[in-house]
């Protein structure tokens, strides 16, 4: 298994963020991580990444143990996040982030520059490559945090809404990107809120709500499983995103 | 590689100012300018370029200036023997300082405030202490001699102020091209985003306050040579930590030359003032104080940032 | 009990003492409840404070304590003014730059005063200045009687005033959500200068109650502000409880630290205290609030 996760809980104050979550990713997967706004899907992806410690339970990537590792280490391991809102080093140029991420292997500034160079042009900031990163759009910002996590040369990346706030032009330009990044040998687990996307990319989805799995399985058969039609439905929070759902 | 040689070019050029200028007064101008343009070089590195502003670099300053003092006239080194060890102490409190203090996570103006307290010990520690002199301070005396690390003239502090300034501009050369510069900047800019990608983030900072101390040392080591005279006071007060924080603010933050822009146009600043209102304590540190604050409001990137903005240069180079 | 004799007389010293730091400190520590920064010039700001207690009486004979209705409304409007139109502005709403700025303006102000008014030591003679009054264990200084009473005073009239009052309500509503504040029609700008110049005012009550007993000097300010800072660390950046508490603590280690490591060295508690609350218990004492 690439990814497991089991019993995993966090506790915020009074709110227990994440309860109980048993999954596990299988190598060379795509899998959705989908839910209502505040089911947990961002606490989990730090708690995976280690930005956060599980209060209880146990991570393991590529059977080792890495619960409570600090990031550095468990992105030395190949597991990377991403950002939901991006995060660029906002004074260097779109090459010199990229290179940042592939400095983890690579000891040379020139080859990690060069990395950088050939990475942006993967993920479309070719253009870019020069100019400082401030001064991208949402979307070439989420590019870039996607070059980012990919210049690690990562086994499983964790990519957080990398559509979120894209316009349906964008997302229809990012899925291949995704299916690419697979194709190239990289287990992607990532969260969702755009169903029609989650719907063409993943191989499995899981369902998270209140913090708990609530549902997991192929999209076909998730999105008419009546508990997770009611959890989005009965919170009302996103019934466009619902009804997408439910259509397939 | 452009931006090497041109500065090898530009240190090169530097060489035969003595012998152009015969005025003592220029020359000690000079060797003024490059002497708190390394100050803020050193502060450059850990400010500038890893974003972590020490309000307390006398700390390291002062360490090296007394561990000099002390090591020369108490146990009899030899003044250029002593500049190795100056340098390791000014290391050393670097790491211990940086250590505690990014070990717990402070930033911003917490960490401010600690250094500013860490300098704040260390001085009250040299005005209780015997071997520092207390209050006194420590009075190397005059034997001019280059083996005794002084000089008769002043071209001799000027070649030696010229050789820290390289020293600190191949640091800084190496911040701008290596994997620990990429991974300091990654840190000031987001230190998220940073450990996300696999940068230990304490190491990198720990890393960038050590040479930062090393070369605060090194300057604290040619101020007691250059006017053979050490206190409490004048190792650990604040006026040190502002004078390195002030010249990379004004010149540039996070650039090569910014330091060094920044002292030449703040020495200019004082004696353009000195000679129109005359010298008078404390005017010199109303108009540094003033251009840090109208720096802050108009001119953020500082000198350079005018600079690149007339010439059109990127803002950061990819090589 | 041989040395009760020399330590209750330390520790009431340290408490009178503390209390002025505390007032001190409640200035800083209601700025950076609510503008979140962290004022550098504080200190700086106390030392113009006390020159003007002693120009005052200097110049035109007012008493320190009758000055207090003069120095508070100025000081404040002096705070209120560099907040509006320098520390604002400047700012760029990035705290590093707050942070510089207000360094920026501390050592502008200090400098000033030592241009203007060298570097004398100012002291002003009083007929009270040396009485004493006897508490039974100890004999205490009128002056810092007095402003062991009056920084206490104070300090609860700034509770109250925080606590009950529209504005004191509008302040800590636009501490804890600026954009909330904004959206109900609080002039934030002018709330902000309004905070600081409360803070500063703090500054100008407490320059009156210490000259009897003190000095003024150019650089006066800067042996403050580390202690202001310590106290506002020590008991949690922005609670008032907290600085009161953290001001008679510092106070008393402080009086204590002179009485056993002499003088020079006796300040090194304070600051070990403050880096070992920075380092350990950021939080302070008492929390965040305001």
């Amino acid at each position: 298994m690439m990814l497991t996760l089991d019993h995993i809980a966090k506790r915020f104050g009074g709110v227990q963020a994440v309860s109980d979550v048993t999954f596990a990713v299988a190598r060379g997967e795509i899998v959705a991580l989908i839910g209502p706004n505040g089911a947990g899907k961002t606490t989990l992806f730090s708690l995976i990444a280690g930005f956060l410690a599980p209060d209880a339970g146990a991570i393991r990537f590529e059977d080792r143990d890495v619960t409570g590792l600090p990031p550095h280490r468990i992105a030395a391991l190949g597991l990377v996040r991403t950002f939901q809102t991006a995060q660029p080093f906002e004074r260097l140029t779109v090459a010199q982030n990229i290179a940042v991420g592939a400095h983890l292997h690579l000891a040379s500034r020139g080859a990690a520059l060069r990395r950088g160079a050939e990475i942006a042009e993967r993920v479309g900031l070719g253009k870019w490559l020069h100019r400082p990163s401030r001064e991208l759009t949402v979307a070439g910002r989420k590019r870039l945090e996607l070059g980012r996590a990919l210049a690690t040369e990562p086994h499983l990346v964790l990519l957080d809404e990398v559509m979120a706030g894209l316009n349906p032009t964008e997302i229809d330009a990012i899925v291949p990107t995704i299916f690419a990044i697979r194709d190239s040998g990289i287990t992607v687990l990532l969260t969702e809120h755009v169903m029609r996307a989650v719907m063409r990319l993943s191989d499995r989805v899981l369902v998270l709500n209140n913090g708990r799995l609530i549902a997991q399985g192929k999209p076909a058969d998730v999105a008419t499983d009546p508990a997770v039609i009611e959890a989005y439905l009965g919170r009302g929070v996103a019934p466009p995103a619902a009804r997408e759902l439910a259509r397939g | 590689m452009k931006s090497a040689a041109a500065i090898i070019v530009l240190l090169l050029a530097l060489i035969p100012l003595p012998w152009l200028v015969r005025s003592d007064f220029w020359l000690n101008f000079a060797v003024l300018t490059l002497y708190y343009g390394f100050l803020g070089q050193s502060w450059n590195i850990l400010g500038g370029y890893g974003g972590q502003y020490s309000f307390g670099h006398a700390a390291f300053f002062g360490t090296g200036a007394y561990t000099s003092a002390v090591l020369q006239l108490q146990l009899g080194f030899n003044p250029w023997l002593a500049v190795g060890l100056a340098s390791v102490a000014g290391g050393v409190v670097a790491a211990i300082v940086g250590g505690l203090s990014f070990r717990y996570g402070l930033r911003g103006s917490y960490f401010a405030l600690i250094t500013l307290a860490f300098a704040e010990v260390l001085r009250i520690l040299a005005d209780s202490l015997g071997f520092t002199g207390a209050g006194v301070g420590l009075q190397v005396p005059l034997h001019p001699a280059v083996v005794n690390f002084q000089f008769a003239g002043k071209s001799g502090f000027y070649f030696t102020m010229l050789v820290l300034t390289a020293l600190g501009l191949a640091v800084v050369w190496y911040i701008e091209h290596s994997r620990f510069g990429a991974r300091l900047m990654a840190v000031r800019d987001n230190e998220d985003a940073a450990q996300a990608l696999g940068v230990n983030v304490y190491r990198v900072k720990l890393g960038a306050i050590v040479v930062s101390g090393i070369l605060m040392a090194l300057g604290g080591v040619f101020y007691l040579q250059y006017f053979l005279y050490i206190d409490p006071e004048i190792a650990y007060g604040p006026a040190v930590s502002i004078a390195a924080l002030l010249a990379p603010i004004v010149g540039g933050l996070g650039t090569m030359c910014g330091p060094l822009l920044g002292a030449a146009a703040l020495q200019l600043l004082n004696e353009v003032s000195e000679s129109a209102i005359g010298a008078a304590p404390g005017l010199n540190l109303v108009l540094y104080g003033a251009v840090l604050v109208l720096i802050i409001a108009f001119l953020p990137e500082g000198i350079a940032g005018v600079a690149r903005l007339r010439i059109g240069l990127p803002r950061g180079r990819a090589a | 009990m041989v040395e009760a004799a020399i330590i209750v007389p330390a520790i009431l010293n340290g408490l009178t003492t503390g209390a002025v730091y505390a007032l001190v400190a409640l200035g800083l520590t209601l700025i950076y409840g609510v503008l979140h920064i962290i004022n550098f010039a504080h200190g700086a700001l106390l030392m113009v404070a006390l020159y003007g207690v002693y120009f005052l009486y200097a110049l035109a004979g007012i008493d320190p304590y009758l000055a207090l209705p003069i120095m508070i409304p100025a000081m404040f409007a002096l705070g209120y003014l560099l907040q509006r139109y320098v520390i604002g502005r400047a700012g760029h709403g990035k705290d590093e730059n707050v942070m510089l700025v207000t360094l920026g303006l501390s050592i502008v102000i200090e400098n000033l005063a030592l241009y203007l008014w060298s570097s004398d030591t100012r002291t002003i003679e009083t007929a009270y200045g040396f009485a004493t009054v006897d508490l039974g264990v100890a004999l205490i200084a009128v002056p810092k009687a007095v402003a062991f009473v009056g920084a206490l005073a104070i300090t609860a009239v700034l509770w109250a005033l925080m606590r009950w009052t529209d504005l004191g309500k509008a302040i800590r509503a636009l501490a804890r959500e600026r954009r909330g504040a904004q959206l109900v029609g609080i002039d934030v700008e002018h709330l902000y200068a309004v905070s600081f110049g409360i803070g500063i005012a703090c500054l100008g009550a407490a320059a009156c109650l210490l000259l009897p007993s003190y000095y003024a000097s150019p650089h006066i300010g800067s042996a403050f502000v580390l202690i202001a800072f310590t106290i506002v660390v020590l008991g949690g950046m922005g609670s008032f409880i907290g600085a009161l508490v953290g001001g008679l603590i510092i106070g008393v280690t402080e009086s204590l630290g002179g009485l056993f490591l002499g003088e020079s060295l006796g300040k090194i508690g304070v600051f070990l205290i403050f880096i070992a609350v920075l380092l350990f218990r950021p939080t302070g004492l008492f929390g965040q609030r305001v």
